[in-house]
């Protein structure tokens, strides 16, 4: 018997009993399309949350003035004062290879007025490089000047700073905000991200940071954002933010060097492992599915013995008719695998258009593991009605009517 | 060709022991025409498939072409019965969801026969039995003639050497049966071996041989004079 003729035979078997076959297709589809869309969803929540972190820039480097002896921590409270951090530290850092952006940071919090409007921010001290490490937008007007070393009078406000400070309809645009005893010229307005971990944009004013400096009376850095040109260049860029610096501070390890990349896989292992699991749950669906395959095709050899017996009468050995039921059982999970997969995906598809931030996709692996699990079952179970029909007695098979 | 010793084949029902063969010995030659007769529960189906190598004996042995078929394995049993025997049954057996032409090629599939050369044989096949326009019509569609012409079609596509009929008229009319029996005898013409249970002694009558069988033994097996002649 060649296999064209083995598969034809069984397909005839098939479509001979639609609804048995039917019943028996859903289960399989019903047990693939769950892990498809079951595993988008864990997939989509994998996604979202280390794009979230990607977007604080998973290439970040940041270095904090003062020694922690395990990296990744807060600084010591405790101990001798550190050496500063210092603008030129940071300019010094620009240059390696592995960097792509260098922003210098101080923070400080000072008054903020405009006319009769007055209320207390957080001031951001940096450079123009700042917006795109942090991978912040501009709404209206222009980022920071890019000689960090010069202490311009301008500033960006976020979204919340400009309806709070600025009538409506007020331009905020060239208006003057002043900061302290100092007057800023407002160039930019920042965009406020929907989704932002950390940091809340809409109330943030960024100055130049030697304008910062100068406000908060002082020559040290808060911290130093680096970010390195790709993720494998993360580990690169810290080493070399260690060695310059050490260089610069005459052989002292009195920085603290952190990268998000730890973080952001965490995430990714936890939710990894989440996605596994509901595709775990899933593929139990597969085996239920399996045994009803079984319990159907049990069914089918008990109503097909005596075409079974017929099927002996004429030759074939038990190998034969072993082969066919299988085969009608490969047939039936691949069928319905595939099939699995199209409204699987279907869901997916409509789960990405009502929400698309969780850009949902089922893993690769998904794919391959539901339709391997599908056929596993498939064969599984139905080894033993394949095996059931290949013992029949052809004698006692023929004579039931 | 084929040659019994000895053959014995009971059933355990219970306490009881059926004894469906008792010590049968028969030698049957290539070509010959043997009705098989006896009352119900005589054992001829039980001879039959003994025969046919879809049963086997409980003691005895069977030479099929000198060859001892008890020591076989199932594969070897089912490539004998592909390739050397064919089986017609009292109520045709035909798979209902295949067309005529697909039940006729079910053996050819079984031994791997290419499908061109299935299709050209099937179609030959179908022409002897005169059903060529219901080639593709599915068992349902046949009248019980027919069905069996299609079932003598299927059992004679391999070429075997043996034709076993199980009653093959007993669910017929009494004009499809005889076209199945004129069917059956023009075959055995052309040197097929041919071996019919029957209990009706008009069709027994027919052959050239007769073996009657009561309670699972030879009753008496003997030579009829009257031969084919009486075949249209
Ligand atoms: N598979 C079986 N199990 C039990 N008894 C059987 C079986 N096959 C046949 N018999 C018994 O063996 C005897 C002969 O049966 P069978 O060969 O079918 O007779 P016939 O075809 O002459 O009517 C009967 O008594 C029958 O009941
Ligand atoms: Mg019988």
């Amino acid at each position: 018997m060649t296999l064209y003729d083995q598969i034809h035979l069984a397909w005839q078997a098939l479509t001979g009993h639609r609804l048995r076959s039917g019943l028996m297709l859903l289960a399989m589809a019903i047990g693939v399309a769950a892990v498809v869309f079951l595993t988008a969803l864990g997939e989509g929540a994998r996604r979202f949350v280390v794009g979230e972190f990607t977007a604080l820039g998973t290439h970040l480097v940041m270095v904090l003035p003062g020694r922690n002896e395990t990296t990744g921590g807060h600084p010591p409270l405790l101990g001798e004062t550190p050496r500063d951090l210092t603008l030129e530290d940071a300019l010094a850092l620009e240059r390696h290879p592995a960097i792509r952006r260098v922003a210098p940071l101080n923070v400080g919090s000072a008054p903020a007025s405009h006319g009769r409007r007055e209320r207390e921010v957080t001031v951001i001290g940096t450079t123009a490089e700042f917006l795109a490490v942090r991978r912040l937008g501009l709404t209206q007007g222009r980022n920071l000047p890019a000689a960090a070393r010069e202490a311009h009078p301008v500033a960006l406000i976020g979204e919340g700073i400009r309806q709070e400070l600025f009538a409506a309809g007020e331009r905020a645009l060239g208006g003057w905000l002043r900061l302290g005893d100092r007057r800023f010229r407002v160039i930019g307005v920042l965009r406020s991200e929907g989704y932002s971990i950390g940091l809340d944009i809409a109330e943030l004013v960024l100055i130049p940071v030697a304008s910062a400096q100068q406000l908060f009376d002082t020559s040290s850095l808060f911290r130093i954002l680096v970010e390195a040109r790709s993720r494998e260049d993360v580990k690169g860029a810290s080493d070399a933010v260690r060695r310059i610096i050490r260089e610069r501070h005459e052989g002292e390890d009195d920085i603290t060097v952190i990268t998000q990349d730890a973080v952001v896989s965490t995430f990714d292992d936890i939710l990894s492992v989440l996605t596994y699991m509901v595709g775990g749950v899933a593929a139990i669906s597969l085996v239920v599915a399996g045994i009803l395959v079984m319990n159907v095709m049990l069914v089918a050899v008990s109503q097909r013995t005596a075409e079974i017996g017929l099927l002996k009468a004429l030759g074939a050995s038990p190998a034969h008719i072993q082969r066919l039921f299988l085969t009608e059982a490969v047939l039936l999970s691949l069928m319905g695998a595939a099939i699995g997969l199209v409204v699987g995906y279907g869901a997916v598809v409509a789960l990405r258009t009502l929400y698309p931030i969780l850009s949902a996709s089922p893993p690769p692996w998904a794919l391959g593991a539901a339709t391997g699990v599908a056929l596993a079952t498939g064969i599984g179970f139905g080894v033993l009605p394949a095996r059931k029909a290949a013992r029949l007695d052809p004698v006692q098979a023929l004579a039931r009517r | 060709m084929i040659r019994l010793q000895d053959i014995s084949r009971h059933f355990v029902i219970g306490d009881n022991t059926v004894h469906a063969l008792d010590r049968v010995s028969l030698h049957i030659t290539a070509g010959e025409y043997v009705a098989v007769m006896g009352p119900s529960g005589s054992g001829k189906s039980t001879l039959l498939n003994v025969i046919g190598l879809l049963d086997r004996p409980d003691d005895g042995r069977y030479l099929l072409d000198g060859e001892d078929t008890t020591t076989m394995d199932e594969v070897r049993l089912a490539g004998f019965r592909r390739r050397h025997i064919g089986f017609v049954f009292q109520s045709f057996h035909l798979v209902p969801r295949l067309s005529a032409a697909a039940n006729v090629e079910l053996p050819m599939v079984l031994a791997g026969i290419p499908a061109e050369q299935r299709r050209r044989r099937t179609t030959a096949a179908l022409e002897a039995v005169g059903l060529t326009d219901r080639a593709g019509h599915r068992p349902e569609q046949l009248s019980g003639g027919q069905r069996q012409r299609v079932a003598v079609a299927r059992a004679t596509i391999m070429g075997p050497a043996v034709l076993l009929a199980d009653e093959p008229t007993g669910n017929l009319d009494t004009a499809s049966g005889m076209e199945v029996m004129a069917l059956l005898e023009t075959l055995n013409g052309d040197g097929l071996t041919l071996i019919l249970v029957t209990h009706d002694a008009s069709l027994g009558g027919r052959a050239r041989r007769m073996v009657k069988l009561l309670d699972g033994r030879v009753e008496s097996d003997e030579r009829l004079s009257t031969g084919p002649e009486s075949t249209p």
